[in-house]
């Protein structure tokens, strides 16, 4: 099984290589493609034709588009992820200071909606077909279908501006202890919550139902195992394949898609600096944020594909 | 320029409320607009208007939010594009002369700036003014802030200003000449405005912002926010009040708003006719209209059809529902606008000018004359210009009526300055304001500036403006500009409807606020004069 799986690994690594590089060039000529550069971008209505031609060159605009994609991964290779356009500043630099925020958000509202949607599913799966079950799933399906900028709001308009329970802004300040720092989190995880915790706990809930048909089942809770532990030390193993792709798949919007919450809360994470790239053209960012949420989605799908492996019980002997 | 005043009595709370609870009605529009009659002709100080001034608290960290928040965030001068930029580069950097209320000039880092012909201006230092690194202030400083603007590696935004200085050389450690190309009495307006904030001689990292300003860079994050505390070695003794001022960055519109009533800031710049309301209603917090010079306009090129024909331009001049748009887009803040770049406040704006009416039968008439009865013609409208959508949608409206065939297309606001501005027939446009007339004629009206918005020619305007900056005579000077607005409202493509005031907001907390016609949040000061009430 280790040797399969190794190999499985290092098969993972070089096509997620291989796609990163794809997406690199996509994402390079692509934008590329957008009305505008990022000199004239930086001048906005007090560009002249001299003050924009001497920003290109400093930029390395005037150059042929190919050969600033080559320059740039040539860079790559030596660990030089290039100079932001708009900020003058190294772009590991510019990321390094978001990242935290992102990753943060991202593990927190792991921690508080993995757990939630498993417990919903489980729940819901074992009480399967009652009122219970079917008020469970409607609820989680009803959440999801409300768009995140309107439960964000009325979150905000709710518990900051007429209750004052917590701050309407999440800037990623330091908190000053552990209730602050709950304060600071409470609206961003909710709102992020009720978008994924759907999707998980109703694959949670089909894949233990799925279980729960078989035979072997079945046949546990003959001999006599009470539900409960049929259900989680029989069924949950066998069911975890399809739950940690689900989960993997809704993890990973946390990282690209979070957007909405960023400016809504005002807090300072990737999704943000990218769009603010993508509008001042500053190249060398955007690259780099794509390259990383890229890579983060393909890691979320490998670790899922080796938790399926790993529990999988042909490959277990 | 008038001799330093000696106390800084700029703060006045009780005519900041009165500006701010009479901006609707329209008695109290009349009496601000008389106190401002008043005011311009500068015989008579600020009308005291019967109320005890609050002697301002001192101390406190007030949390502003202004509307920019980017990678582009910036602490250098040259380089600021914003209002954002500007408020943080007004915290930390101070100018040779700074804007007051009306508009005019007072010595700030230079004690005096004379010139006797407009082109040789004799600037004096103020002795005993020290950098935040306990660093003097020296001529040779100067000259370098100024001329740097110049090169075009430097990429300023005031590089067309900054064009006009011939030469600047150090007279003394406390006094420098410059020169001109050509007589300019507005230098000293000029070098109020941000892009020519002084710094320490070959500043190359910007990110310490060590500059003369009030306050003292404590960490600057671009995109998110930027905290200053206060410079004890101000050279405004008793400015500014607050210990500490933070400045963020929050783009979406509802949320400084909801910072602001959840109190997690004190103040917010650019909220919506809509948000005033709500505001009010809460009776916590206070509103600053600022009226200003900004303008959305409907640019008609006329190098290019249909606007070449003049008979369409006057057509669509006599097309803008101008009162409706100030009613219903702005809900009462703006003011409408006669088709030229100053506001109808102004000192300089020109009165005997007809306000041109929406009169469909003359616009009918106008197409019917350029032969375009019942011909298509495509309106360019982007989202973020405010507006601008609407504005297109009722001219369509009318259109029909006036026997034309308006399409209204809505392009995305990303990329719209490079790809749309000035380049489509017919488009909105978007100015801010600027500190003097002239900045304004210079940079969008001459024939040969590289934003002549509507391609609009015409040599006897352009030697008005060259002319009239040279013009010492207030009352010629006056009376030039107001020839060069009937030049314009009779024959550029570039039309505007109304002007838009800016709107802050407040809590009721911060006191010491006025609105000032400079820029929103006083002038970008805002931090130099406001205090938290205890």
């Amino acid at each position: 099984m280790n040797r399969y799986l190794l190999f499985l690994i290092a098969r993972r690594c070089g096509s997620g290589l291989l796609t990163l590089l794809i997406v690199s060039a996509v994402v390079f000529f692509v934008t590329s493609l957008l009305p505008g550069d990022a000199a004239q971008m930086v001048l906005g209505q007090s560009a002249t034709p001299e003050t924009v031609a001497a920003l290109r060159q400093q930029m390395g605009l005037d150059q042929p588009l190919l050969l600033r994609y080559l320059h740039w991964l040539g860079g790559l290779l030596h660990g030089d992820f290039g100079t932001s356009f708009a900020s003058h500043l190294p772009v590991a630099q510019l990321v390094a200071q978001r990242m935290p925020a992102t990753f943060e958000l991202a593990a927190i509202t792991t921690l508080v909606s993995v757990p939630l949607a498993l417990l919903i599913g489980l729940a819901a799966a074992m009480k399967r077909g009652s009122l219970f079950d079917r008020g469970l799933m409607l609820g989680t399906m009803a959440v999801v279908a409300v768009p995140e900028f309107l439960v964000a709001t009325i979150a905000v308009i709710v518990f900051a501006v007429k209750l004052h329970w917590v701050p309407a802004m999440s800037l990623g300040t330091p908190a000053l202890n552990f209730a602050s720092y709950l304060q600071t989190y409470a609206l961003p995880v909710l709102t992020l919550c009720c978008v994924l915790v759907a999707q998980m706990a109703r694959m949670t809930r089909s894949a233990l139902i799925n279980q729960m048909d078989s035979p072997y089942l079945e046949m546990t809770l003959l001999k006599g195992v009470s539900p409960l532990r049929a259900m989680l030390r029989h069924a949950l193993p066998n069911a975890v394949g399809p739950i940690a792709n689900a989960i993997s798949l809704s993890l990973s919007y946390l990282f690209g898609g979070v957007i909405i919450i960023e400016s809504i809360f005002s807090y300072p994470g990737l999704a943000s600096q990218l769009v603010d790239a993508v509008s001042n053209r500053d190249l060398p960012v955007v690259q780099l944020c794509v390259m990383l949420f890229a890579g983060c989605y393909l890691l979320l799908l490998l670790l899922a594909d080796i938790l399926t492996l790993a529990f999988n019980p042909k490959w277990r002997s | 320029m008038s001799k330093f005043r000696k106390a800084f009595t700029s703060v006045n709370p009780a005519l900041t409320q009165a500006i701010t609870d009479v901006a609707i009605s329209r008695r109290g529009m009349m009496k601000l607009l008389s106190a401002g009659a008043v005011m311009s002709t500068g015989l008579i100080g600020f009308p005291e208007l019967g109320f005890a001034a609050e002697a301002p608290v001192k101390g406190g960290k007030l949390r502003a939010a202004v509307a920019n928040a980017s990678a582009t965030d910036t602490l250098d001068p040259a380089k600021g594009s914003n209002s954002g930029d500007y408020c943080r580069q007004f915290m930390f950097y101070s100018g040779l002369t700074e804007l007051d209320k009306n508009l005019a000039a007072q010595p700030a880092l230079a004690e005096s700036v004379e010139s006797s012909d407009g082109i040789t201006w004799q600037i004096k230092l103020r002795p005993g003014v020290t950098f935040h690194d306990g660093k003097s202030l020296t001529a040779d400083d100067v000259i370098w802030s100024l001329s740097r603007h110049k090169d075009p590696a430097v990429a300023s935004t005031a590089i067309t200003q900054a064009k006009q200085f011939s030469s600047l050389t150090a007279v003394s450690p406390t006094e420098v000449t410059l020169v001109l190309t050509q007589p300019n009495f507005d230098i000293p307006v000029v070098l109020a405005t941000s892009q020519f904030l002084i710094l320490q001689k070959n500043t190359t990292d910007f990110s310490k912002a060590i500059g003369t300003g009030p306050f003292v860079l404590q960490k600057f994050t671009p995109g998110v926010s930027t905290v200053g505390t206060k410079n004890p070695h101000y050279w405004k003794p008793g400015l500014p009040h607050l210990d500490e001022v933070e400045l963020m960055g929050v783009t979406d519109q509802a949320a400084r708003v909801n910072a602001l009533m959840s109190g997690d800031v004190n103040l917010v710049a650019t909220i919506s006719a809509n948000d005033v309301k709500r505001l009010r209603q809460s009776g916590q917090f206070g509103v600053l209209e600022s009226k200003s010079g900004m303008y959305t306009n409907l640019i008609v090129r006329t190098d290019i059809r249909p606007g070449s024909n003049e008979d369409f331009v006057l057509g669509m001049k006599y097309l803008q529902p101008r009162e409706m748009m100030v009613k219903t887009v702005m809900q009462g803040f703006g003011q409408v606008g006669n088709d030229t770049p100053v506001p109808p406040w102004h000192p300089l704006f020109n009165k005997e000018i007809p306000q041109r009416p929406l009169d469909v039968e003359k616009a009918a008439f106008h197409f019917k004359k350029a032969g375009m009865a019942g011909a298509t013609a495509e309106i360019i409208t982007t989202q973020n210009i405010e507006g601008s959508v609407e504005g297109g949608q009722l001219i369509q409206q009318f259109g029909h009526a006036a026997g034309m065939n308006f399409k209204v297309r809505r392009v995305p606001y990303d990329g719209y300055w490079s790809t749309h501005w000035m380049k489509d027939p017919v488009g909105y446009g978007s100015i801010n304001p600027r500190a003097t007339v002239d900045l304004l004629l210079s940079q969008f009206y001459l024939s040969d500036a590289p934003n002549n918005e509507s391609g609009w020619k015409n040599a006897q305007f352009d030697q008005l403006v060259v002319a009239a900056r040279g013009e010492r005579d207030q009352a010629k000077r006056k009376q030039m500009y107001g020839d060069m607005q009937q030049m314009i409202y009779d024959h550029s493509g570039t039309l505007i409807p109304t002007f838009i005031s800016s709107l802050d907001g407040h809590s009721n907390k911060v006191r010491g606020l006025e609105a000032w016609p400079s820029g929103l949040m006083m002038g970008y000061r805002f931090h130099e004069f406001a205090w938290l009430a205890a």
